[in-house]
C-alpha cells in the first residue's frame, strides 16, 4: 500500500518532467568507448573541482568582506574565527590549482587524441571559452584576499589595457573604476567573481557536455565506435556510461582526492606556488613589491608576454597564445586523430612543445634576466610555431593505419603481477628451520638485479620508439 | 632534441645556483609548533621584547591558552601585558601616530610574518644586528640592509661587528661579538628560536589541527579509494 502511494507520487512526476528520460539518455544508454586511459579522469575530475570550487566558494562569501579595509581582516578572521573556516579556504585556493591541474591536463588530453577534431570542433570552443572564462574567474578571485601580490598582480595585469593604442587608458580605467586598483576594483571583481562569471561558466560547462553527448567520446585509438554498431544499434566498443563509467571515475576521484587532501592539510602553501608568500602582507599602494609574479597558472603567458620586447606586441602575443588554441580545429590539417598513429615528426613536435609551455612557465615565477628573457623568446617561438607552422608540417605526415575498431590494450593492473614476478628474485632457504609460513611467501623475495635492468631497458626502448 | 634538453637542464642547474647564493647566508631555525613550552617562552619574549611597538592583531589570549593547554589564568598572568583580557588580541600600546614619529613608519603587525618571510629569514634576522654608526640607531642588519628597526635584543646579545672576511669563496661579511650581552650565544640562539618559534605557531595556529586532521582524511580516503577500486573491478568483469 505505502509502496503503491511512493510510486504514485514517482509517476506523477516522470509523466510531467522527463528525468528518466534524460537519465537514460546521458547515463545508462550514453555508449562511452571502452578503453578510455587514465587520461580520461580528467574531465570528471574538472566537474569535481567546479563543484569543490562552488560549494567552497558559496561558503566562503558567508565570511568574507569586499570592502578595501577589511578584506584582508576578513580572510585571517576565517582561517582563524571561523569554525572549520581554514579548511574551507584551504579547499577553495588549493581547488584554484587543481583546477587548472585538471583542465591542462584535460586539454593535453585533447591535444594527444586529436579529440579537437571533426566532428567534435564545438566541443573544443566551448571548452576553450570554458579556459578563458576559468582565468578571468582565477584573476578576479586572487584579487578578494587583498594581499600584496593580489594587489599588484592586479595593477600589473590590468595596466596592460593601456597598451591598447588610442582606447587604451580610457579602458583600464573603465576596468579599475579608478585612477589605481581600489576598493571600487575589488567590488566589482567581487561581483564578477561571485555571480557572473560563474553563472557563464556554469552555462558553458553545460553546452560543453551537451556537445559531447550529441556526438559522442573519442578515444585514445580515436577511432568512431559509432561506425560499427550491432542490430540494436549500440555500439559495438561501446559500454554505458552508467554504470561503468561513473564506477570507474568514483575511483579516480578518490585517487586524486589522496592528492588534494595531502595538499590541503599539508602543503597549501605549496612552497609558495598555490598561496605566494607575499600574499600574506596587506595590499599596500605606496609600496611595490620587489618581483611581481602570477600564480603558477598563468605563468606560461605572463612569460609571453615578457618575452615580447614591446608592450603592446606583448599584450597581442599573450592574447594570441590562447587565441592560437581556438583554431586548433582547423590548424591541424592530418585527418588522424591519436597520437598513436601519428608521424614521429608530430610526437617530437608535442613533446618540443610541452617542454616549451613547462619552461615558459617555470620562467614566468622567475624575474626577468638576460639570459632567461633568451629562453622565454625560444620557448615562446616554439610555442606559437607548433600551432602556427601546423597547416604545413600535418598535411605531409606518414602517418600509420589507423585500425577500424579499438584495439585491445593491457591495463597496468593486468601486466603488474608479471611485472613485479620480473623484478624479484626467491631466496631460497638454505636451512629448513625457518619458519615454514614464510618459505617461498612474499618476505623471501629479493630484488633481481638482471630483471630490474632488462625491465629499464625495454622501458627505455619502448620511450624511444614512442617517439618514432 | 638533445641539445634542448641539455640546455633546459642547463638552465635549471643555473637558476638554482642563483637561488643558492641569496639564501645562503640565512641561518636554519628549529621548528617544531609541537613544543608548547617552547611555544610558551616564545610567547613570553613576544609580549616582553616586541609587543611594545608590533601588534599581531589575529591572535588572541585565549588561543594561546587553548593551543598550548595552559589555563586562563596563568597565561594572563604569566604572558599578557598588565591589563589584557583573555578575549583580547595582542593589539600594541604604541599608536600610529607616535610610531611615525618615532621610526618614520609604523611597526608591521607580525600575525602572518612568518608566513611571508619565513622562518629562517626572521631567525636570520634577528641575530645579524651589527654596530653601524651611521644609521640612526645605530645599528644595521646583515638580512634586512638599512632596517628601519632598532635592536631589541641588544642587551640579551650584546653588540655585534662586521668584518670583511677574504676567502676562496670571495668576499664576504662576518658578524663578530664585540662584547658579550646577558645571554651566552647558546641561551640567546634558544631564545631567538622560541621567539621565532611563536611566531611560526601564530602565522598559522590551526597548523596542528590541520596536520592532526588529515592523517584520518588520508586514512580515509585510502580506504575510500580501495574500495572503489574493488567495486570498479566487480562491474569491469564482463568487459573484454
Amino acid at each position: 500500500m505505502k509502496i503503491n502511494r511512493f510510486a504514485e507520487v514517482g509517476n506523477w512526476v516522470l509523466e510531467r518532467f522527463p528525468l528518466a528520460k534524460v537519465w537514460e539518455e546521458h547515463m545508462t544508454h550514453y555508449y562511452a568507448p571502452k578503453n578510455f586511459n587514465i587520461w580520461y579522469f580528467f574531465g570528471s575530475l574538472a566537474l569535481l573541482m567546479l563543484a569543490n570550487q562552488l560549494v567552497t566558494g558559496i561558503l566562503l562569501t558567508m565570511n568574507y568582506k569586499p570592502d578595501a579595509k577589511l578584506a584582508f581582516d576578513s580572510v585571517e578572521y576565517i582561517m582563524r574565527d571561523v569554525h572549520w573556516g581554514w579548511l574551507i579556504r584551504y579547499m577553495h585556493s588549493t581547488g584554484a590549482s587543481a583546477f587548472f591541474i585538471v583542465v591542462y591536463l584535460h586539454m593535453f588530453r585533447g591535444l594527444m587524441y586529436g579529440s579537437f577534431k571533426q566532428p567534435r570542433e564545438l566541443i573544443w570552443i566551448f571548452g576553450m571559452l570554458i579556459f578563458v572564462c576559468l582565468m578571468a574567474e582565477a584573476f578576479m578571485g586572487y584579487l578578494l584576499p587583498w594581499g600584496q601580490m593580489s594587489y599588484w598582480g592586479a595593477q600589473v595585469i590590468i595596466s596592460l589595457f593601456s597598451a591598447i593604442p588610442v582606447i587604451g587608458d580610457d579602458l583600464s580605467l573603465w576596468v579599475r573604476g579608478d585612477y589605481v586598483v581600489s576598493d571600487a576594483t575589488l567590488n566589482r571583481f567581487f561581483a564578477f567573481h561571485v555571480i557572473s562569471v560563474p553563472l557563464v561558466l556554469i552555462l558553458l560547462v553545460f553546452m560543453h557536455l551537451v556537445a559531447l553527448h550529441e556526438v559522442g567520446s573519442n578515444n585514445p585509438d580515436g577511432v568512431e565506435i559509432k561506425k560499427y554498431k550491432n542490430e540494436m544499434g549500440i555500439p559495438l566498443d561501446g559500454i554505458p556510461f552508467h554504470p561503468y563509467f561513473t564506477v570507474k571515475d568514483i575511483f579516480g576521484a578518490s585517487v586524486f582526492l589522496l592528492f588534494f587532501a595531502t595538499v590541503i592539510f599539508y602543503m597549501p602553501e605549496m612552497n609558495g606556488y598555490f598561496l605566494e608568500h607575499a600574499n600574506f602582507i596587506p595590499a599596500d599602494p605606496m609600496k611595490t613589491p620587489e618581483h611581481i609574479a602570477p600564480v603558477w597558472y598563468f605563468t606560461p603567458f605572463y612569460a609571453i608576454l615578457r618575452a615580447i620586447p614591446d608592450k603592446f606586441a606583448g599584450v597581442v602575443g599573450m592574447g594570441g597564445a590562447i587565441v592560437v588554441l581556438f583554431l586548433l580545429p582547423w590548424l591541424d590539417r592530418n585527418p588522424v586523430k591519436s597520437i598513436r598513429y601519428r608521424s614521429g615528426f608530430y610526437k617530437k613536435a608535442l613533446l618540443l612543445f610541452v617542454i616549451s609551455f613547462i619552461g615558459l612557465g617555470y620562467l614566468g615565477t622567475q624575474p626577468a634576466t638576460p639570459t632567461l628573457t633568451m629562453f622565454a623568446r625560444i620557448f615562446t617561438a616554439i610555442y606559437f610555431g607548433f600551432f602556427l607552422l601546423m597547416p604545413l608540417y600535418t598535411r605531409w605526415e606518414k602517418t600509420k593505419p589507423v585500425p577500424k575498431r579499438l584495439t585491445p590494450h593491457h591495463s597496468l593492473e593486468e601486466d603488474l603481477p608479471a611485472l613485479f614476478e620480473e623484478l624479484t628474485l626467491l631466496k631460497h632457504s638454505d636451512s629448513e628451520n625457518g619458519d615454514p609460513a614464510f618459505r617461498g611467501s612474499f618476505f623471501n623475495l629479493r630484488p633481481n638485479p638482471d630483471g630490474i635492468i632488462k625491465v629499464l631497458g625495454r622501458f627505455a626502448k619502448k620511450i624511444v620508439e614512442s617517439l618514432d | 632534441m638533445k641539445t634542448f634538453i641539455t640546455t633546459l637542464l642547463l638552465l635549471s642547474v643555473l637558476s638554482t645556483g642563483v637561488h643558492a647564493s641569496e639564501e645562503s647566508q640565512l641561518q636554519e631555525a628549529k621548528i617544531d609548533p609541537t613544543d608548547k613550552v617552547s611555544l610558551l617562552r616564545g610567547a613570553k619574549h613576544f609580549v616582553t621584547y616586541c609587543l611594545g611597538c608590533h601588534s599581531a592583531k589575529y591572535m588572541r589570549y585565549l588561543r594561546i591558552a587553548l593551543d598550548t593547554g595552559t589555563d586562563e589564568t596563568t597565561v594572563l598572568q604569566e604572558i599578557a601585558p598588565e591589563g589584557a583580557g583573555i578575549y583580547d588580541q595582542l593589539h600594541t600600546a604604541m599608536n600610529k601616530h607616535d610610531a611615525e614619529k618615532w621610526f618614520g613608519v609604523q611597526p608591521p603587525d607580525l600575525s602572518l610574518i612568518a608566513r611571508s618571510r619565513g622562518a629562517d629569514w626572521l631567525y636570520s634576522y634577528l641575530k645579524s644586528y651589527y654596530k653601524d654608526s651611521a644609521r640612526p640607531f645605530g645599528v644595521n642588519n646583515l638580512v634586512f640592509p638599512d632596517t628601519a628597526m632598532p635592536n631589541p635584543l641588544w642587551q640579551l646579545q650584546g653588540e655585534q661587528i662586521a668584518e670583511q672576511r677574504r676567502t676562496i669563496w670571495g668576499e664576504h661579511t662576518e658578524l663578530e661579538l664585540e662584547q658579550p650581552g646577558t645571554l651566552s650565544e647558546k641561551e640567546f640562539d634558544l631564545f631567538v628560536n622560541d621567539l621565532v618559534n611563536f611566531l611560526v605557531y601564530v602565522g598559522e595556529p590551526v597548523q596542528q589541527e590541520r596536520k592532526h586532521l588529515g592523517r584520518f582524511v588520508l586514512l580515509f580516503l585510502t580506504v575510500f579509494a580501495v574500495l572503489a577500486f574493488m567495486l570498479k573491478k566487480e562491474y569491469w568483469k564482463d568487459v573484454h
